[in-house]
């Protein structure tokens, strides 16, 4: 590892004019950037640590929830108000990682969070993301992991967090602070596609910093469910995952959010699905439909096909647990 | 401190608590003055020369004290008129497999040898390699000419019979403990800690490497943080680490990473297995072919029994079995948990279940109607065999009679149902070995061996064995192991060690309780061993003694068994998989301390569930490069991928193996398990999944 300084301001202020500098990158909880400090795919000058800042609020305002970005994963999966307002929260972030992860984690952190594709990782692969205009090594390589929606002749990486496939269903806000004021971005507009430029994995610009996340109220509660299809119990990325809210009156669905993980370079929302959804009854037959519509375009590459059936099937099955059905 | 609790369960782990409190030092953690660190740059292509190697920036960076590559490497004695190994380090500018230790980096902080390692540019003149076995499956070489009982192919003309294939990946052992060497040279004497499963031969091989004689190498191996059978050879790695070292003078310490765990220190061979299996109608097997191919490296062969318990596990006229290895350019594998048994019983065993299905027996009745009593491939009784009672305490605790025979019967809120079983066996071996017993006027008792402990509680193991000779409280006896001046002990490996050096230190006590009565002129079974040695102002008396297999004259063979049975329970939707329950049933002869043997179960189970469903080496052939050598990408069971498991001891004596009774407990826990959870998800499913691991994306 390259040798580096460290600092640890204590105001917003000093850490937006430390970041402002080229080669320095803000750490949170660091279990992502350290160890992509230890592969040498990142190498900074200067870290600087905004551990101590106070952004680790979460508290409910008029017309939602509050998040502050370096609240932990584990301490917002568990807290009261997330899981009485927005369980499906909740339920993708107990979904990630393990508890010592979630421990160190935080909200901004798990947001940026890199791509696992294990060409990023490998110093001695091709790979557009770490290297543009390298080659990406996945295209024919081993892409079981990877995406089968939205990506580009330069990359098919998918973004890893579960996290935010729940914060894209709940139609969350971004909140971003830089040196010219503070502005919000839709969740779902937070993370961008590969085309020509994967090594822009958002549009977080490099001199802001996310200071925290809102969430509308809505009334998705009682019928939430967020379902990760993984190769072991614990401690794996998402095969596919399916965060589902709906809000049911009577049998009938009046609103749909539905959102994919582990399929695309970003939290995957399922807008048209949502709309076939709507006025349907709670019914296999409904969530099937939905799930079909979801799949379209749907593209896969050598090792990742069984995508094409495992997420219409998750998707299915989210509905199911989301409407109670099973 | 000490703390050894004695009951029923035989007593707990000597060194629990220094494990647990982290008081223990493993190799890594030896501390010298002027310790100095080596990080090693493995090469990043699969075969070809190195044409160049620059290395101006590491040398200039910080803390840099040598950089060392076959240019300026010095001279090895081990390597002089040819006898330099394939693949051994700094020897010449090949390259062989990818991931091999090519450059050695030394500075004066660990951190420092990293980046300065970093630094290395290598500029390599590659050539074609292949590194995929399926590619290679004609290319392979056979080993030997198998084993042939009666009729070859006989199962063809069985009137019920199956020919299946089975795939098995690579698996690499992953010990949580990384390889590593720290090395200390005194003019031409070394000392050297690190992890070895056989201590004396690890001195043996630093003696060639550096023509020196014995008393100039001392090795150390006091803890081990698991080895599987990775931990026998003198690895590369552990050679250049021992170069650098008395090249530059000053202790040195060099621990391999994660990723290069895969390339340098051997894995699991992959394998393809083709199996034709056939039965009469009413379920009597008629033949058996058993076929598998493995690879080995382009340098180095290695072999191992894929085929070997098809030979004898069953009541079957008519067997051939074949094997052969495909060399790939691909470092060498190596024993792995069950080498050999692992990958072929899983193979056997699912073949069973597939022919029972066919018959439309049931696969224990299947299993039963073939029982073998004795040895039909070594023409021998067993010396003890108790799989019969296996399959009935096990099937009676895990409730198999409730087994539906038509896959898919049982649904529970959209996850199926399913159970299996398996059967398995592994040799129960020994080799000679020595054990020094010392009673002291302070009322302890000393045992001194040099066998390691890599994790199966050995020390605990020989005060167990000691104090059920030695009469003496188990706090009062202390078992010394891990060196290489102690007395010579067979290798921690193939399940001998309880059996190897377990029956010398019974022996060693033995003859010391004997020299005692002697002395005392009594022939009592717990003398006052302190009263002796006052009454004849002795400040102690010891024994040192060599104990060899007796050689029951070839008279019988000796093997332990077990049978696994597995509930799974599968997804419909999504193809998740979920081992809901574990009984595994052994036949381990004695048991001789019951906590740790279970340990050796749960852990054989554990990795076995593991090997079912999740574990795989994978690597991209293009580049002959692992792209999952990492523990978040290599996937090894979690807690929450692990079930209860229940293990049942039969727990009867072997009247031969040795003289406590025991056969070797260590390997069998593993042998089988893959195959009764495959067979779980095939009578859950319907799917008969093939090619291990079993994921979700295989049953959707
Ligand atoms: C083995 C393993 C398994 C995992 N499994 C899962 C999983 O199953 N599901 C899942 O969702 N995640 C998983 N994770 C990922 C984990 O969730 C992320 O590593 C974690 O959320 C990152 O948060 P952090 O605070 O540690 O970020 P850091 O590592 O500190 O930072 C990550 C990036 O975000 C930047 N950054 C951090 N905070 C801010 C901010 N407020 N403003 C601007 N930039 C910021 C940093 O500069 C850095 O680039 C896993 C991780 C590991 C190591
Ligand atoms: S998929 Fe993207 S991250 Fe992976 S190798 Fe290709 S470019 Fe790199």
């Amino acid at each position: 590892m390259k040798q580096f300084q460290y600092v640890r301001p204590l105001t917003q202020q000093n850490v937006l004019d430390a970041i402002n500098k080229p080669g320095t990158k803000i750490i949170a909880g660091g279990t992502n950037l350290v160890d992509l400090m230890k592969r040498g795919v990142t190498a900074p000058d200067k870290l600087v640590d905004i551990n101590h800042l106070p952004l680790k609020g979460i508290t409910a305002t008029k017309t939602g929830l509050h998040i502050g970005a370096l609240a932990l994963n584990s301490v917002v999966s568990e807290n009261n108000l997330v899981i009485e307002k927005q369980p499906l929260l909740s339920m993708a972030l107990k979904a990630g990682a393990s508890p010592q992860l979630r421990n160190m984690a935080t909200v901004g952190g798990n947001m940026l969070q890199r791509t696992r594709c294990t060409y990023f990782y490998d110093l001695t692969m091709p790979c557009n993301k770490r290297n543009p205009g390298s080659g990406c090594g996945a295209m024919e390589g081993y892409n079981r992991m990877h995406a089968i929606f939205g990506a580009s002749p330069q990359c098919i990486a998918v973004h890893p967090s579960d996290m935010c496939v729940g914060l894209a269903a709940l139609d969350a806000v971004v909140i971003i602070a830089g040196r010219k004021g503070e502005r919000r971005i839709p969740f779902t507009e937070f993370h961008r596609l590969p085309g020509d430029h994967p090594e822009m994995d958002n549009h977080l610009a490099k001199d802001e910093l996310i200071v925290g996340i809102e969430i509308p109220d809505n009334n998705f509660a009682k019928n939430s469910y967020y379902l990760k299809v993984r190769d072991r119990q614990s401690y794996a990325f998402a095969l596919v995952s399916v965060a589902a809210a709906l809000d049911i009156d009577n049998g009938t669905i009046r609103k749909a959010h539905l959102a994919m993980g582990g399929v695309a370079h970003k939290p995957w929302r399922l807008f048209d699905a949502e709309k076939a959804l709507v006025g349907k009854p709670v019914s296999v037959d409904s969530f099937n439909q939905a799930a079909q519509i979801a799949i379209t375009g749907a593209k896969a590459y050598e090792y990742n096909a069984f995508k094409l059936k495992l997420a219409p099937a998750t998707i299915t099955e989210a509905l199911k647990h989301a409407s109670g059905l099973v | 401190m000490k703390e050894v609790a004695s009951n029923q369960e035989g007593i707990k782990r000597v060194d629990g608590h220094l494990k647990v409190t982290g008081a223990i030092r493993y190799s890594a953690e030896y501390h010298f003055s002027g310790l100095v660190y080596g990080a090693l740059v493995s090469s990043t292509i699969a075969k070809g020369t190195m044409t160049a190697i620059d290395s101006k920036a590491a040398e200039r960076a910080p803390g840099v004290l040598a950089v060392i590559s076959h240019i300026n490497a010095p001279e090895v004695p081990g390597y002089k008129d040819g006898k330099g190994q394939p693949g051994s380090p700094f020897l010449n500018n090949q390259i062989l497999y990818n991931g091999q230790p090519v450059v050695l980096v030394i500075a004066n902080t660990l951190e420092r040898a990293k980046y300065a390692a970093s630094l290395i540019k290598i500029t390599y003149k590659e050539e074609p390699h292949q590194t995929n076995l399926d590619n290679n499956l004609q290319n392979a070489v056979k080993m030997g000419e198998g084993y042939l009982r009666g009729e070859a192919d006989a199962y063809q003309s069985a009137p019920v019979k199956i020919e299946v294939e089975y795939r098995t990946p690579i698996h690499v052992h992953n010990a949580m403990e990384p390889f590593a060497v720290t090395s200390v040279w005194d003019g031409d004497k070394v000392t050297v800690y690190t992890k070895s499963q056989y201590i004396k031969g690890m001195q043996q091989d630093i003696m060639r490497l550096f023509n020196l004689p014995e008393q100039n190498v001392q090795v150390y191996s006091k803890v081990i943080g698991g080895a599987f059978g990775s931990g026998s050879p003198l690895w590369p790695y552990a050679k250049a680490a021992l170069i650098g070292a008395k090249m530059i003078g000053k202790p040195l310490k060099v621990v391999i990473d994660r990723e290069q765990m895969f390339t340098m220190v051997g894995y699991r061979s992959p394998a393809v297995q083709k199996i034709g299996m056939g039965a009469s109608a009413d379920g009597k097997l008629i033949g058996i072919t058993h076929d598998a191919t493995g690879e080995t490296a382009t340098y180095q062969r290695f072999t191992e029994g894929i085929t070997d318990t098809t030979c004898f596990l069953y009541d079957c006229p008519n067997i051939n079995t074949g094997y052969k290895l495909a060399k790939l350019d691909l470092s060498v594998p190596t024993y792995t948990r069950g080498p050999g048994e692992t990958t072929g019983v899983y193979a056997l065993e699912s073949a069973m279940d597939e022919l029972a299905h066919a018959l439309h027996m049931d696969p224990l009745a299947f299993r039963l109607k073939n029982y073998a009593e004795t040895n039909l491939q070594q023409n021998l009784p067993y010396s003890s065999k108790y799989l019969r009672e296996c399959y009935e305490q096990g099937a009676a605790q895990f409730g198999w009679d409730k087994r539906k025979p038509e896959p898919r019967s049982i649904e529970k809120d959209g996850w199926l149902v399913g159970y299996g079983l398996s059967t398995g066996a592994y040799w129960a071996g020994r080799a000679p070995s020595t054990a020094k017993a010392k009673l002291s006027t302070d009322g302890t008792l000393l045992i001194q061996t040099a066998t390691s402990d890599m994790g199966p509680g050995t020390a605990t193991m020989m005060t167990k064995i000691a104090s059920e000779i030695i009469n003496i409280p188990v706090e009062n006896i202390r078992v010394e192991l891990g060196s290489s001046a102690l007395p010579h002990a067979a290798g921690e490996y193939g399940s001998m060690t309880t059996s190897s050096v377990g029956s010398s230190v019974y022996d060693a006590c033995t003859e010391l309780k004997t020299k005692f009565n002697q002395l005392a002129g009594s022939n009592a079974d717990n003398p006052d061993y302190v009263k002796i040695l006052q009454d004849h102002k002795l400040p102690y008396l010891e024994i040192t003694k060599q104990s060899n297999p007796d050689g029951h004259g070839g008279k019988y063979s000796s093997y332990a068994f077990n049978v696994n049975f597995v509930e799974v329970h599968v997804h419909q939707a999504t193809g998740m998989i979920k081992i809901a329950r574990v009984v595994a049933a052994v036949d381990g002869g004695k048991i001789l301390n019951p906590i740790t043997a279970r340990s050796q179960i749960i852990g054989g189970v554990v990795w076995g569930i593991g090997m079912a469903l999740m574990e795989e080496g994978v690597i991209d052939h293009r580049y002959g490069r692992y792209v999952n050598s990492s523990l978040g990408d290599y996937h090894i069971a979690t807690n929450a991928d692990v079930p209860q498991i229940e293990v049942i001891f039969i727990d009867k004596k072997d009247p031969v193996t040795n003289p406590m009774g025991s056969k070797g407990i260590g390997e069998v826990g593993i042998v089988g398990v893959a195959a009764a959870v495959a067979n779980a998800v095939f009578n859950a499913t319907g799917v008969r999944v093939r090619d291990l691991p079993i994921t979700p994306d295989k049953l959707i």
